[in-house]
């Protein structure tokens, strides 16, 4: 059970591996994290009241609560429901953002909108959450319909493992993307956690708000 | 489907039974059962808008609220909006030879740094079997192509389109660049994408939001009956 004095991260899936490694390696271990299925992002609706209801469950029993997730394409419910609880977020509109920083990320869309973004987690789930999740291993006819209008698949890294490469480089293929690869590391997502664990408010200067 | 699915011979259904084949036909995704109902009944002697609205755009309608509920899925619409196209593809021509009613004029694009079109093509197709002569402006359209289209084609309604958190704030450069130019008042504007929602289009100062295709579809022919109103109100006025 965690501590009174801990701190709770209320996490998308896809940042549960990131999370907890960041973690253990610097020794947080008065972080806990929760997580939300990585498939709500299928419906980013029902994100807000999921993170709400993770919020609620465990003010009780933690100190400081923040959470893990970029907009999502809540289109600015999830700031709503998280002003209204009085916890703060990581900054960014979604993890491609913060893991390649706000502005080559801004660089990378404006240069070209028709790019696709996989991290290490996508490149992971690359089969279930797009391949599958899309329908397309049952009606790869459907393929153009859905990336048409892309060009290039950009594999955002956070970690140096061969393999994913490979299967980054794969998915792009499969797509009938061009293919580029750029490491970013944990990016923002490591001054967020660096910045909670030496009790600073980390999202204060810098809770996104979108729509203001 | 089974083996006696396969086989049925669409020719020997009535008109009822075709179209409601059709329907079935179109809930499936099949083009090709959908080409060949929209061929019988062309040859029966209906009208192209006859054959549109009661086989073709009733099926869709009926994709829509199971896709609303849950029921059905993005790809098992994207297949039904292709079988569609299909008989779309067939229709289109004579349409315009026979002159269907139109209902009024729409200019419809995603915005800038968006090129995400698979809500705007369902919507762009439903409008169209509603009657409507849509001016699609395509992907990623800053705001000189909307003000540019509306200067050319004067629509009654300005559909903008987007799916992405970061791109769905430039609908409200569009709305200001209407406002600055003094005809946001001539132009009904309605957005629509997966993560709007009607507080962000209060907010942009947009006239309304559509969750989905067939939601554009009654909301664009609320606007135009209020417009016909309006219109007939301001003659009744001079007269």
């Amino acid at each position: 059970m965690a501590q009174p004095t801990s701190t709770l991260l209320i996490a998308c899936g896809a940042l549960a591996r990131e999370i907890t490694d960041l973690i253990e390696i610097h020794n947080w271990h008065h972080m806990a994290v929760q997580c939300l299925p990585a498939i709500l992002h299928n419906t980013p609706g029902d994100i807000p009241e999921g993170v709400r209801q993770k919020i609620r469950e465990n003010k009780p029993t933690f100190e400081k609560i923040l959470v893990v997730y970029g907009d999502c394409g809540t289109g600015g419910l999830l700031d709503t429901v998280l002003a209204e609880e009085g916890v703060e977020r990581i900054a960014g509109p979604h993890c491609y953002e913060f893991y390649a920083g706000a502005e080559h990320f801004r660089a990378l869309s404006e240069a070209d909108p028709g790019t696709f973004y996989l991290t290490d987690y996508l490149v992971r789930q690359f089969r279930q959450l797009v391949i599958e999740g899309l329908g397309l291993d049952r009606h790869p006819e459907l393929r153009d319909a859905y990336f048409g209008n892309y060009n290039k698949l950009i594999y955002l890294a956070q970690s140096e493992e061969l393999e994913l490469r490979v299967r980054a480089k794969a998915a792009a293929d499969q797509l009938g993307l061009a293919y580029e690869f750029q490491f970013t590391g944990m990016g923002g997502l490591i001054d967020f956690l660096a910045n909670a664990n030496e009790g600073d408010s980390p999202g204060g200067s810098h809770i996104n708000r979108l729509l203001a | 489907m089974d083996e006696t699915e396969t086989d049925l011979d669409l020719s020997t259904l009535n008109n009822e039974e075709l179209v409601s084949q059709m329907h079935d036909d179109l809930y499936d995704g099949l083009g090709e059962e959908i080409v060949e109902g929209v061929n019988i009944l062309l040859g029966r002697g209906w009208e192209p808008y006859k054959v549109l609205t009661e086989a073709l755009v009733e099926g869709m309608r009926i994709v829509g609220v199971d896709f609303r509920d849950g029921i059905l899925f993005v790809p098992e619409v994207l297949l039904s909006a292709n079988a569609m196209k299909s008989g779309m593809f067939i229709l289109k021509p004579l349409l315009a030879e026979t002159g269907a009613p139109k209902m009024g004029k729409m200019l419809i694009g995603t915005v800038k740094g968006d090129i995400h079109d698979i809500g705007k093509n369902l919507v762009t197709m439903m409008m169209e079997g509603a009657g409507f002569e849509v001016i699609d402006l395509g992907i990623n359209n800053p705001v000189e192509n909307f003000l540019e289209a509306i200067d050319e084609h004067q629509p009654d309604i300005l559909g903008m389109s987007a799916l992405l958190t970061t791109t769905m704030p430039y609908m409200k450069v569009v709305i200001d660049a209407l406002i600055e130019k003094g005809i946001r008042n001539d132009i009904e504007v309605l957005v629509g994408g997966a993560p709007l929602n009607e507080a962000f289009a209060a907010s942009i100062g947009a006239d309304a939001y559509c969750r989905d295709a067939a939601m554009a579809v009654e909301t664009a022919k609320d606007v135009m009956s209020r417009r016909q109103g309006s219109a007939m109100a301001a003659m009744a006025v001079s007269a």
